[in-house]
């Protein structure tokens, strides 16, 4: 049926989620009313989604140049640095949460895809992905089911990429309940000379559509809309695509063939809004017109009208524009990889993106009005009222525990804080024979072939933090990427980030947002570290209110030198044990008010930036010289988990005896410390105080070490040694490493069993 | 010592094989595409790891009818050697160069993670190097390793000595609790009884470099190198 039946009536407008004022916008921008498929192609462009239309105002403020910044966050599909020898690095962090909440397995494995298709559409080859997941508690069957399902989607797309997954991050937390968080990240390798733009330059050359056939999945979203169009689409499509990874692979392997012919101009993934989204975004970046007739476009479905192929989110798609004269050269690379490859249009003079179907023009829109000229909005905000009673704490009324040895069991027991084996396990994170630093490090590490040189990367963000403080959270985010990515040895590069937010038409979900950008950014500025790029998640929420704010970070560093790396775990018996930064009373938002005292109150650490960049300049300064035996940062669970892991993550299970923690204690009344406050001894063990970290050397570089603490006025405390089979901390906790390691690692393991133990026994 | 490392459509340890034979072995290699009906001179054909044709029907299934395969066969028939790893292997048994079939992990879960595995002859020219009952710690990464066999193709890879890899404690002892997927006889890699071409499922080129923190795959390599 020919779409011009579907009239533009207000209420097909509504269901476009276009107010009246944006209709209004949209009559103006083309002179006209639009038909229905130009109206669905402004309801894609225009949605949160691809024109950041509320957070557009926000994210500027978010320092973003740096000397080594290629290319800009905002300006192409991903961000690029520059890391000498003629290479960069590309890299990227997105949000998958909505379709991963509805079907984990094919969301988490969806949104994989999509994030590597924006890295190797700049002509980088990935080469590793990271990610950050956050699910409610594990006790919860629906939780589980989630979980499992989001990791073994992550691995089919992943290990079938042959992409390894080196690292990440896990919160649990009943926040995520019914709105779990799914944010992959790539990064990839590109050749200076060699980075491919998004662009339709050069009026004449044939664009091509490349990839695997058009259907109608990813169209749940319009759905409603599909049903009046014609009568093959009926049936309910579900809103979540289905990914192919082995398509993808060859799609890859082909796109980075032709990215080293000088036959290319311009690529873009087809992602969200499909079609429509990468004609629109190459023309305008060109400030040049396209015509494209959907006639040609490869369909794996009979009766698509315009609407739909223009909608599509089928997956590993991409929009090639060629250098006319070169057609044959694109088309002889991806029959070798068995792909279409269809000239479906043309780059052409002026502003207009003009669609044809079997030679009727069926829309045609100033590209720059789909991708530039839509709404923006300065929402408002408010302080929201929780924050006065959650930051309240009062720690007189905190009683001490008795038993430490049973509060650090408990810690290691959470899994936020536990083992995260059962998960990377499952993905394969050696494949490419490049991964140095496996996961459960403080950054992942890959090694570059035929450089000294490896890519260190880390993903982080306390949630919990972000609660009771949006921009202290914000930066603490920053700041503890950063750190882990330093305690391997390598220099910070960029940073990208996630912004998982609740609805932003709530004025108080929306005070968060801003907050948590400006102690983004803060953080940014302080440590030197550009923003290169992101996503915005806006309106998780569930029926029991929205998520904490999570504005998860991603930082990627380099290490010049590899035989230079630092391991997060103690490496030889007899290394000297040091605790750099200050410790203070600080266990507001910690694990150990939450998992020992059942609260998510108080104050979250101070972040002092220039103490941070004090101890990450101190860190790196110590680099070269090789002073660090290891290297691990502090965070969830305080000293005593930091150095539980340490021992744990030791190859040979080292344990420690650290016999002298009372220069810590007594340091709390020193020149840095707030003389009226004497040190508890749970801050001490448990607090989560920020800007430290646990170093080990061998003896004979101890002296280097408080030599070049004391030059960056960084507080050091040698507390013990290396050695022996159990972890001892002063009089407190004495703990076999075995025991340890038996409860670490069995957290995440024995509450998958005993739920399909539970499920399957309510099945029979 | 010539090699080549056949690439089909999925496989993704091809560079791996590749930088191992060429950068730390210093041995000629070449890649050939699947699509290629004969291969170049060469010693030594590789089939990697992978997920060739996205392990659509099952593993290995699909790549087997690869014009390319026609030429591994012929080279295998003429003596020369055959080394499949972890897909590569897959491939080899649906194309009958090795017997038995694959079946999903016993956790049904994919797994990476090293591994140890006990050197079960020498009498290869893959592991002449190596020790008799040795242990080496290399890693795997695959969700169908479960290798099976009906007990008659089991007797006969035990007459022929055609065992070559189990999985193993640190100590050589075998056990379930050592065995990573519940293969048959806890068997990580056999032999042919011409014994030219071998299928294991952890994968040797990623602990061939002290960098890596493995090197355990290196006397294969060697021994691959000095039979040659």
């Amino acid at each position: 049926m020919s779409q011009t039946a579907v009239a533009v009536t207000p209420e097909m407008i509504a269901l476009h989620g276009i107010t009246p004022d944006e209709y209004k916008l949209i009559v103006q921008k083309i002179g006209r009313d639009p038909n229905l498929t130009e109206l669905g192609m402004f309801s894609v462009m225009w949605s949160e989604h691809c024109s950041y239309k509320n957070s557009k105002p926000i994210l500027k403020l978010f320092p973003t140049t740096g000397q080594k910044v290629l290319v800009k966050a905002g300006e192409e599909n991903a961000g690029i640095v520059d890391i000498g020898d003629g290479l960069a690095v590309c890299f990227k962090i997105e949000s998958h949460n909505h379709p991963s909440a509805i079907e984990p397995f094919q969301g988490a494995a969806t949104g994989v895809g999509g994030i590597m298709r924006d890295i190797f559409t700049m002509g980088a080859r990935p080469i590793f992905s990271m990610n950050s997941l956050r699910f409610g508690r594990l006790e919860l069957p629906l939780t589980r089911r989630l979980f499992s399902g989001v990791v073994a989607g992550i691995s089919h797309y992943g290990n079938c990429m042959g992409i390894p997954t080196v690292g990440g991050e896990i919160y649990f937390d009943e926040c995520y309940e019914g709105n779990p968080l799914v944010n992959a990240m790539c990064v990839g390798l590109v050749e200076s000379k060699g980075i491919v733009k998004g662009k339709a330059s050069g009026v004449g050359n044939p664009v091509y559509y490349v990839g695997p056939a058009t259907g109608r999945d990813g169209l749940g979203g319009a759905a409603f809309a599909s049903k009046d169009l014609s009568e093959e689409s009926h049936e309910d499509r579900p809103a979540v695509q289905v990914g192919d990874p082995f398509m993808e692979k060859l799609l890859m392997e082909a796109c980075l063939e032709l990215s080293r012919t000088d036959a290319l101009v311009g690529m873009q993934d087809m992602g969200a809004a499909g079609l429509t989204c990468s004609t629109c975004e190459t023309a305008a970046r060109a400030s040049l017109g396209i015509e494209i007739d959907l006639a040609k476009v490869p369909r794996r479905e009979t009766g698509m009208t315009p609407y739909e192929i223009m909608l599509s989110e089928s997956q590993e798609r991409m929009l090639v524009i060629v250098k006319k004269g070169k057609e044959s050269v694109v088309e002889t690379i991806f029959e070798k990889w068995d792909l279409h490859a269809v000239k479906i249009g043309e780059v052409k003079d002026g502003r207009l993106m003009r669609v044809y179907d079997d030679g009727k023009i069926v829309a045609e829109v100033p590209a720059k009005a789909l991708v530039d000229e839509g709404p923006i909005y300065i929402r408002e905000e408010q302080k929201p009222a929780y924050l006065a009673e959650a930051q309240k704490l009062d720690l007189s009324q905190i009683k001490a525990p008795v038993d430490f040895n049973l509060v650090l069991k408990k810690l290691l027991d959470h899994p936020t804080i536990a083992s995260k084996a059962w998960v990377w396990q499952q993905y394969d994170h050696m494949v490419r024979t490049d991964t140095v630093f496996y996961p459960g490090h403080d950054a992942a590490l890959v090694r570059i072939k035929g450089t000294q040189k490896a890519l260190a990367c880390s993903t982080d963000c306390n949630s919990l933090y972000c609660y009771l403080d949006p921009f202290e959270g914000g930066k603490i985010a920053v700041a503890e990427a950063a750190r882990n990515v330093v305690a391997s040895g390598a220099r910070p590069l960029g940073m990208t980030n996630c912004l998982n937010f609740g609805n932003p038409m709530k004025p108080e979900v929306f005070w968060t947002f801003h907050q948590a950008v400006d102690g983004l950014s803060a953080a940014c500025r302080a440590l030197d570290i550009p923003v290169t790029g992101g996503n915005v998640s806006l309106y998780n929420e569930s029926p029991a209110g929205a998520i904490y704010p999570t504005p998860t970070v991603g930082i990627v560093g380099l290490l010049e030198n590899i035989d230079q790396r630092v391991p997060s775990s103690f490496q030889n018996d007899g290394d000297l044990i040091f605790l750099l930064g200050q410790t203070l009373n600080e266990i507001g938002g910690s694990h150990y008010l939450h998992v020992i005292h059942g609260l998510k109150k108080g104050l979250p650490p101070r972040l002092v930036l220039e103490r941070e960049a004090a101890l990450q300049h101190l860190l790196l300064s110590m680099v070269p010289q090789k002073v660090l035996a290891s290297c691990h940062d502090l965070s969830e669970g305080g000293l005593a988990v930091t150095l539980a892991e340490s021992c744990l993550h030791s190859a040979q299970k080292l344990g420690a005896v650290i016999d002298q923690i009372e220069m810590v204690m007594a340091s709390a009344l020193g020149p840095h410390a707030d003389p009226h406050a004497a040190l508890r001894l749970d801050a001490l063990y448990f607090g989560e105080s920020q800007s430290r970290a646990v170093v080990s050397v061998r003896p004979e570089n101890k002296e280097r070490l408080i030599h070049e603490a004391q030059r960056f006025d960084v507080p050091v405390f040698q507390i013990g040694k290396v050695g022996g089979p159990n972890l001892v901390v002063g009089d407190k906790i004495k703990l076999s490493v075995a025991e340890m390691d038996k409860i670490f690692e069995d957290a995440i393991p024995r509450r998958m069993a005993a739920g399909s133990a539970s499920e399957s026994v309510k099945k029979s | 010592m010539k090699a080549v490392v056949v690439v089909f459509p999925g496989s993704n340890c091809d560079t791996d094989c590749f930088n191992v034979l060429k950068d730390v072995m210093k041995v000629p290699v070449e890649f050939v595409w699947h699509k290629e009906g004969s291969l170049p001179d060469c010693d030594l054909v590789v089939l990697p790891g992978g997920f060739s044709y996205g392990d659509y029907l099952r593993t290995g299934a699909i790549a087997r009818f690869s014009p390319v395969m026609q030429a591994v066969k012929q080279h295998a028939d003429s003596g020369r050697l055959v080394f499949g790893i972890c897909n590569g292997f897959q491939i080899l048994l649906e194309a009958g160069l090795l017997p038995g079939a694959m079946l999903r992990n016993r956790s049904l879960q994919f797994i990476c993670k090293p591994v140890t595995l006990r050197v079960e002859t020498v009498k290869t020219a893959f592991t002449q190097k190596l020790t008799q009952g040795s242990v080496l710690e290399i890693p795997i990464a695959h969700g169908e390793g479960n290798y099976y066999c009906d007990d008659d193709t089991y007797q006969r890879l035990a007459d022929t000595d055609s065992v070559v890899f189990r999985y193993a404690s640190e100590m050589g002892v075998l056990g379930d609790e050592f065995n990573p997927n519940g293969s048959r006889g806890h068997i990580a890699g056999i032999v042919n009884e011409r014994r030219n071409v071998l299928g294991m499922m952890p994968h040797p080129e990623r602990a061939s470099e002290p960098v890596l923190s493995m090197t355990d795959g290196l006397g294969i390599w060697q021994s691959l190198a000095g039979a040659l």
